[in-house]
């Protein structure tokens, strides 16, 4: 119970706030001093794991380690779907929050962590109702969209927040009789179901991820329900990393005020160039990993 | 009466919950202007590093400095660092609160805890504790309130309130009452 607390509360501190992936410790100080509220530590970002193809595994310690000493946010840091001993290594290394991501090369097809036996929370990916609500009731204390990491392209993340936010939407107006139908029906406990029914929204903490590359992007997440975002190839793979992480921050506090907006995203140069994710063949796509 | 909660990042929404659970309205600050007409104002949790970057480049630090001298003024976990003298490195805060303070002093968040911390004139108290700052030194003027076994956990420098702990996280809601009470 304590452990929910505390994850749960940590990632209640990250909202409004952006995260964003590094792959060193320079990388790390240019996201801090921009106003990152966190920093996800990792030796390749999404574009290049999809570029360079091959396996994706957790990161060496060793760089994971460089990073937490470089900044005094937190530090997050990815393992593979199910694969626990990569968990237990990150919690022993220190880490702030683990992401088990489908960014990586799942190490089991069928199951995922049972997170709740961990004393550093864990964030999920998901793209509908019943996928997030199945990470909880492992012990995911966050959730986040999967949109398609690496890409560029914000128009994933928007349809996984919408899949989700549209849903709750759907649970909160149906009859009582209904929603055990529904929660068999998404495949997610009854229990989660309902409290996701009286909350109105979902019971942990809700970020997007997954293609988020402007702060006209971020702002747009923000509108749909999100609680913060994550960034990942879309602030060290655009032409100024420094003025594009910080106006991605302000964008995110300032999301419902356009003025704001406008004048953040003046002259920030080239965005990162980016994939539509249309165009991506089925096997390329990072989201449909995760049972 | 409004008691506005400063909203650039962090856990500002619990805040307003439990403020709507007192009956007392509240306002979202991310601006000058939205100080206007306030009676007190919560910092809340989030990442002092954020909040400090984010007031900085909305030309917040001093309409917030002016703010804390003349009104009630709570800082929570984040917001202790944020109105404190001294943080041990660069980064922008508002300074108002004699205090020195040591950043995720306790660890990293698997060193993260809850315990129960003695606040003065209220009695027990659940503490949460996350990746908190641990109060080091403080100027004659700044009075302990709050204690964690014997460690000094919250700290009082006239109208300014100071608490390492997050209260708003709890269903305890006399921190908060208290705190409207000096408000109005």
């Amino acid at each position: 119970m304590a452990a929910d607390v505390l994850g749960d509360g940590l990632a209640r501190m990250l909202k409004g706030g952006v995260i964003m992936d590094v792959v060193s410790p320079e990388q790390a100080v240019v996201a801090e001093r921009a106003g990152a509220c966190a920093v996800m530590a990792l030796e390749r970002v999404p574009a290049d794991i999809r570029a360079q193809g091959g396996v994706a595994r957790m990161s060496d310690p060793g760089l994971i380690r460089e990073i937490m000493a470089a900044v005094t946010i937190p530090v997050m840091a990815k393992c593979r779907i199910g694969h626990f001993v990569e968990a237990r290594i990150l919690e022993a290394v220190g880490v702030d929050y683990i992401d088990e991501s489908e960014v990586l090369t799942p190490a089991d097809e069928v199951h995922h962590i049972h997170k709740r036996d961990f004393r550093v929370p864990f964030v999920c990916g998901c793209r509908d109702l019943g996928e997030a609500l199945r990470r909880v009731a492992e012990g995911a204390a966050m959730i986040r969209t999967k949109g398609e990491a690496g890409t560029g392209d914000v128009s994933e993340a928007v349809r996984h927040a919408r899949q989700v936010q549209g849903a709750i939407r759907r649970l909160t107006a149906m009859a009582e009789d209904e929603v055990a139908a529904y929660a068999k029906e998404i495949r997610a406990p009854l229990s989660l179901v309902w409290k996701t029914r009286e909350l109105g929204r979902l019971p942990v903490v809700h970020f997007a991820a997954g293609g988020i590359a402007t702060p006209a992007d971020a702002a747009l997440m923000m509108h749909l329900g999100m609680d913060g975002v994550f960034v990942g190839s879309g602030i060290f793979k655009s032409a100024d990393p420094e003025a594009r992480a910080r106006a991605i921050v302000l964008a995110v506090t300032h999301y419902a005020d356009f003025a704001k907006l406008a004048e953040v995203s003046t002259g920030l140069g080239e965005a990162m160039s980016g994939i539509a994710a249309r165009d991506l063949a089925d096997v390329a796509r990072l989201a449909g990993r995760g049972w | 009466m409004v008691v506005g909660v400063l909203a650039l990042q962090g856990g500002f929404a619990e805040h307003e919950s439990v403020l709507a659970r007192l009956g007392v309205a509240s306002r979202q600050v991310r601006t000058p202007q939205d100080l206007s007409g306030l009676a007190g104002l919560i910092l809340p949790g989030g990442e002092s590093t954020t909040i400090g970057i984010v007031a900085e480049a909305n030309g917040l630090l001093a309409p917030l400095r002016d703010f804390a001298m003349a009104h009630p003024v709570w800082g929570v976990c984040a917001g202790v660092v944020f109105l404190a003298r001294a943080v041990g490195r660069l980064q922008p805060t508002l300074g108002v609160l004699d205090l020195e303070v040591a950043r995720n002093a306790y660890g990293r968040q698997r060193e993260s805890f809850t315990a129960q911390v003695e606040v003065a004139g209220l009695g027990a108290f659940p503490g949460v504790f996350i990746r908190a700052p641990r109060l080091v030194a403080w100027g004659s003027a700044v009075e302990p309130m709050a204690w964690h076994e014997d460690e000094v956990v919250g700290v009082r420098q006239g109208h300014i309130l100071a608490t390492a702990f997050h209260p708003e996280l709890t269903a305890d809601i006399r921190l908060h009452a208290q705190f409207v009470a000096w408000c109005h």
